[in-house]
């Protein structure tokens, strides 16, 4: 088989960061070939390299054996690359037809639409697809199936010979996935070549020709499908010592009553599929204990720790007790109440207000402490907020500083800083490290500790492998919503973490 | 920080202290004056008239913007505030001059109202999620049609038709206090009133709890929900406060002009939002405060009363007041 594309020796860095370390991928005419590595493994990153959307890269890529450099998706579209993004390209407002010919519509003289033949082709590319779609039908009115498949449509349309499918069957169900591989055989055999990235174990043996791994930026290895046998490619994607430093544990008295027992939770997809975000899950938390929640892209950790919360818009069913009280997650206002803190996975978008100053933002969940009748106690805040930060070890020119003129790590010791003034019990933190410097994580490590000795419970997702294996007294694994593992601190390997994540159920599970 | 740079007394401590928005503001007030000064209408300008005059002017403009202020800082706008004026100075005229209410009953009835038209457009925008811009256009609308609606579209002066034929009422002594001039005739007294509500929205805005629940809300809205900040009722109040600070300025617009026209104040809620603007308070919420409403207002007063006094017609003061307003933005911006 030719090979179509190569990507030789790739580096990038952010920010001084290095994300790709001397990678090197090819990809040959009629061949699936999967990318396969944990979150941050670097998967993403050398896509959007091969798409086009980051241009300030070492290495250099090949197409049909000719150098290219793209320097936007534009250009990569052009030179025949298509994306098929988890999000999708396509716009809500604006009918089929209009889609599939955004930014190339056939125009003639003074830019006036050749609507006919435009609607002709687009028949032609919703048969070729095998959806039966009218041209005019709002795409906002389609189900996500069927728009990843227009978003395949478009591909073809721009006779795209390299096609990138990042998690495509996220959305799909059963029927429709089946209908994708079709698709995909059929690419295959007119000599197209796919590059394909999914966390489901069950997928990847269906579809892959060749597996590459890859790992904190590099490149592990290259095979062929049939001679990675599962356990050897989930020990390729973990592979690595538990190097990092953590703090020691410190041994925390086990009360006998639960902090939070959750039975059978479930909340319905955010974005509409009538596939629940996270599907029946119960557990039990004890004060002062720290459950760990592991889980790919797409598990339903953060929908779990947001509906818990009562921030979704959509109802959660499902019976909690905390403190052995009933309790509804109805709006973050009676959770925070009830003695419940949540810090979110994106601090800048959901976490802090970054125009306003530290002060304003540590003490934004706790403002009835630090005032009387409505009237602020300026003073009381204040105090507050610099007991926290020194606490925390925050470190800022000034209090009255834009929490925006702060680094990443001392703003997430801000959002910290917020949930530690209002007092809580139970704490739910989404990837509290993300993007912070090992000097802040070390102290964010001990800050769990520290909160689990004053019987604090807390539930922690970190897509991190040694840092969930290190920090969690027992780890629940989410798969599609559902639990698909549970460890206890010495059961836990990351190999049974990950395969778990895959949606491995492991054995003694089922027995 | 500050305080060290500056005293280094070089280019770099100017720099440093024109980061502060307040001070950004203070220097296009000083230009502005200093215009004032260079084209001072053989000494107009240095007359204090000039000056009481133009703060009596731009007073009911001011109180508008006090309301506009917390609205924006939450992140919203309040298109209504024009037609809330005129509706109320309908409702005043219509009290006080021809049912001859006390104002003790007729103020605060006509504040309720106020209050009331700018809690509908919050409850729209916090409970069925409408775009600030949307909910207070129709709720500028509506407050127009009522305001021609209760006054049949006539203006409410002092002759009143009745079944016995034409009647003259006399003004209300309120109307006479609220456009007398005091301290021997150096202050017009709408312009305590506009101090007075500056006063008030300082207090909400930096004293209250409530007032950093704007600031949230303006800075990040979801952060401040998932902080447990009460997002809907924040808004409501911040409309409702516009609305009533719309309601005392209608009241000040029907005693000045000694009746209640349902046409008044026709486009006074762009001239609030160039003051709040003018004055560095973001439009995208979060940031500015009352300060800077204050130097706004000057700001926007002196341009006008500058261009007044120099004879520039009407035209060309519109003309140049847009531009001014798109150079100070500017200016604003760059130094951020």
């Amino acid at each position: 088989m030719a090979t179509l594309l190569s990507m030789e020796h790739i580096s990038i860095a952010f920010s001084g960061n290095r994300v790709l370390q001397d990678v090197s991928f090819t990809l040959r005419a009629g061949e699936t070939h999967l990318l396969a590595g944990e979150n941050g493994a670097g998967k993403t990153t050398l896509m959007r390299i091969l798409g086009g959307v980051y241009t300030d890269y070492e290495g250099s890529i090949l197409i049909d054996g000719v150098q290219v450099r793209f320097h936007s998706p534009v250009d990569a579209a052009r030179r025949g690359v298509a994306m098929i993004h988890q999000e999708l390209s396509l716009i809500p407002s604006m009918t089929v037809l209009d889609n599939l010919f955004l930014g190339r519509e056939q125009c003639g003289p003074g830019g006036w639409v050749r609507f006919r033949r435009q609607q002709a082709a687009c028949r032609q590319m919703l048969a070729r697809v095998g959806l039966d779609l009218s041209p005019h039908t709002w795409v906002g009115d389609l189900p996500m199936s069927a728009r990843q498949m227009l978003e395949i449509a478009k591909a073809l349309s721009m006779n795209a010979r390299v096609i990138v499918m990042d998690e495509p069957t996220s959305s799909l169900t059963a029927p429709e996935v089946e209908r994708l591989f079709s698709l995909i055989a059929e690419l295959k055999s007119e000599g197209r070549g796919i590059v394909y990235i999914t966390h489901k174990m069950e997928e990847i043996y269906r579809v892959s020709d060749r597996i590459t791994v890859l790992r904190d930026g590099a490149l592990i290895d290259t095979r062929s499908a049939s001679e990675l046998p599962r356990e050897e490619l989930v020990r390729l994607m973990v592979g690595r010592e538990l190097t990092e430093q953590f703090p020691e544990r410190p041994s925390v008295s086990r009360a006998d009553q639960p902090l939070l027992e959750v039975r059978d939770f479930t909340v319905p997809d955010p974005g509409g599929s009538p596939r629940p975000a996270v599907d029946s899950v119960s557990f039990t938390l004890y004060p002062g204990e720290i459950l760990g929640i592991g889980g790919l892209q797409g598990s339903g950790a953060s929908e779990l720790l947001l509906g818990l919360f009562g921030a979704l818009d959509s109802d959660s069913r499902g019976e909690v007790l905390l403190e052995g009280r009933p309790y509804r997650p109805d709006s973050p206002g009676d959770a925070i109440s009830r003695g419940i803190a949540c810090l979110t996975n994106d601090r800048k978008e959901t976490g802090l207000a970054l125009c306003l100053d530290i002060v304003a933002n540590a003490t934004m969940a706790s403002l009835r402490k630090y005032s009387r009748s409505g009237i602020r106690r300026p003073a009381l805040e204040r105090a507050a907020a610099e007991h926290a930060s020194r606490r925390l070890n925050l470190r800022a020119a000034s209090l009255d500083m834009p929490v925006e003129q702060l680094s990443g790590g001392n703003q997430q010791k801000v959002v910290l800083a917020k949930w530690m003034l209002a007092d809580p019990r139970l704490i739910l933190l989404d990837e509290p490290t993300r993007g912070v410097d090992v000097g802040a994580k070390q102290e964010i490590y001990r800050l769990l500790f520290e909160w689990s000795r004053e019987q604090i419970g807390i539930l922690l997702i970190t897509s991190e492998m040694p840092e969930l294996l290190a920090l969690s007294d027992r780890i629940m694994v989410l798969h599609r919503g559902r639990v698909t593992g549970w460890f206890t601190r010495d059961t836990a390997t990351p190999e049974g973490v990950l395969a778990a994540a895959m949606g491995r159920v492991p054995e003694e599970m089922i027995a | 920080m500050i305080r060290k740079s500056a005293s280094d007394g070089n280019a770099a401590g100017l720099v440093h202290l024109l980061a502060r928005p307040s001070a950004r503001a203070l220097l296009a007030l000083a230009l502005i004056l200093a215009v004032g000064a260079i084209f001072n209408a053989d000494g107009a300008f240095f007359r204090w008239d000039t000056h009481r005059d133009m703060l009596r002017h731009i007073s009911r403009f001011g109180i508008l913007a006090c309301g506009m202020t917390l609205v924006i800082i939450s992140g919203g706008i309040d298109l209504a505030v024009g037609s809330v004026l005129g509706l109320t100075a309908v409702l005043s005229a219509l009290m006080m001059i021809h049912w001859q209410w006390h104002p003790l009953v007729a103020v605060p009835v006509c504040l309720l109202i106020g209050a009331a038209s700018g809690a509908v457009s919050g409850g729209l925008i916090a409970r069925f999620r409408i775009q600030p811009f949307i909910a207070t256009l129709a709720m500028m609308v509506f407050a127009r049609g009522a305001a021609k609606y209760i006054s049949g579209g006539r203006k409410i002066a002092q002759g009143v038709e009745t079944a016995s034929g034409f009647q003259f009422r006399p003004l209300p002594s309120f109307f006479d206090l609220l456009n007398a001039k005091i301290f021997l005739d150096n202050v017009a007294v709408v312009t305590l009133v506009f101090l007075g509500c500056l006063a008030l929205s300082w207090v909400v805005l930096d004293r209250l709890r409530v007032g950093r629940y704007l600031y949230a809300i303006g800075g990040n809205e979801t952060a401040a929900r998932l902080s447990g900040v009460p997002v809907g009722w924040t808004k409501v109040f911040a409309y409702a406060m516009s609305g009533l600070f719309a309601a005392v300025a209608g009241i000040c617009q029907a005693a000045q002009e000694t009746q209640g026209d349902p046409e008044a104040g026709v486009s006074y809620e762009l001239t609030a939002i160039a003051i709040v603007v003018i004055g560095g308070t973001s439009l995208t919420g979060g940031r500015g405060g009352m300060v800077l409403t204050l130097l706004g207002t000057l700001t926007i007063g002196y341009l006008e009363k500058i261009l007044s006094i120099n004879a520039v017609s009407e035209a060309g003061r519109l003309m140049l007041t847009g531009a001014i307003i798109v150079s100070a933005v500017l200016f604003q911006r760059s130094r951020r």
